[in-house]
């Protein structure tokens, strides 16, 4: 009886302690990618040589955005748009800083992935293909496949440009 | 005796009659905009004259009667351009039946690449009603300079971005130059202000 009462009671421990494990392990699974939200490319008109692709990354470790590559774009470029005197510019960077576990916003008015000699017109409501890769601090590469939605190119952009 | 009546009359007459100028469509007065700029005093953008997709030349004078609302950018920014036609398009809804007086002008500073076509189709895309303007290199640079508008390509690999003001300006329907709307307002700010402008003229 009393070896039962043992018996079940470290089954129960076992039980746990796979939980436990289990639960840690897909803790850490998920932790270790790089969120990617809300990711959308503007619609083109026909003839239009290039558009932008726009998103919110977050990295669980500090990181970087190193680049982005699709099949709808010959070449693809991170750029950053600043104002100054009512006067927009903007410039290839490098990479992104992706510190941890904060959001980085890939906007119309900050940096954003510009998709240069498409191959195609971008048809409102399509997926586009993105090919994200971001490195860690430890030089750690991850590979992240994102599906971007086409937007209308006359949609209005709600996020305020201040 | 009573011509001095008479005279004094026309004369308080025609105090009046420049007072309403004043207040009215004369080029030189005040406005007193909420969010943008007031441009009444600068003497800018009156002597433009480009080509729509179309091919016809078009110049200050061809819209007289509507408000025109002159940007300037390219069809392959990514940000600040549709950003601004979409608000543009979002602000002539808000104006309501006043909205259809505002005339959109987009003008290209990338002749080169930017076809009339594409330009067309671009600025329709927002809003039927826009319209785009093409010039030659020389007549863009020309166009730019009289706005006041800053622009210069920036390569990018084998490519090149630009970047350029990317402040609207708005004409009364008489084509004095009234109002200068920055990228960083809203389209609810800009409807405010537009409306301003229609008041007087």
């Amino acid at each position: 009886m009393n070896s039962m009462c043992a018996k079940s009671a470290v089954s129960r421990r076992i039980k746990q302690l796979v939980l436990g494990c289990s639960l840690l392990g897909l803790a850490w699974q998920v932790s270790a990618q790089t969120q990617v939200q809300d990711a959308w490319v503007r619609a083109t008109v026909a003839g239009q040589p290039s558009t932008g692709a726009f998103m919110t990354l977050q990295a669980d470790s500090d990181s970087k955005l190193l680049s982005v590559q699709s099949p709808v774009a010959k070449t693809v470029q991170i750029h950053q748009s600043t104002m100054k005197d009512d006067v927009m510019s903007m410039r290839q960077v490098e990479s992104v800083a992706l510190p941890a576990g904060k959001p980085v916003s890939f906007d119309p008015h900050g940096y954003h992935i510009m998709l240069i000699d498409l191959t195609a017109q971008v048809q409102e409501g399509s997926k586009v293909p993105l090919t994200l890769i971001v490195e860690n601090a430890k030089g750690e590469k991850e590979t992240i496949e994102v599906q971007a939605e086409a937007r209308a190119l006359g949609m209005a952009d709600h996020s305020k440009m201040h | 005796m009573s011509t001095l009546y008479t005279r004094r009359t026309v004369l308080r007459g025609m105090s009046l009659l420049s007072l309403g100028l004043l207040a009215g469509c004369d080029g030189g007065s005040k406005l007193s905009f909420k969010y943008g700029k007031d441009l009444s005093d600068k003497i800018m953008g009156r002597t433009f004259k480009l080509k729509d997709a179309q091919g016809e030349t078009k110049m200050l004078t061809s819209y007289r009667g509507l408000m025109p609302m002159v940007f300037f950018g390219f069809t392959q920014c990514p940000a600040v351009c549709p950003t601004t036609l979409a608000r543009a398009a979002q602000a002539k809804k808000l104006m309501g039946r006043d909205g259809e007086k505002l005339q959109v002008i987009f003008i290209t500073l990338d002749p080169e690449r930017d076809t009339p076509q594409m330009l067309d189709a671009y600025v329709k895309s927002f809003d039927p009603s826009f319209e785009a303007l093409h010039g030659s290199l020389e007549e863009t640079a020309e166009t730019a300079k009289e706005f006041g508008v800053f622009f210069e390509k920036i390569p990018s690999g084998s490519s090149y971005t630009l970047s350029h003001t990317a402040t609207s300006f708005v004409f009364d329907s008489r084509g004095n130059l009234r109002l200068g709307l920055s990228a960083s307002l809203t389209a609810q700010e800009c409807a405010d202000d537009l409306l301003t402008v229609m008041e007087v003229c």
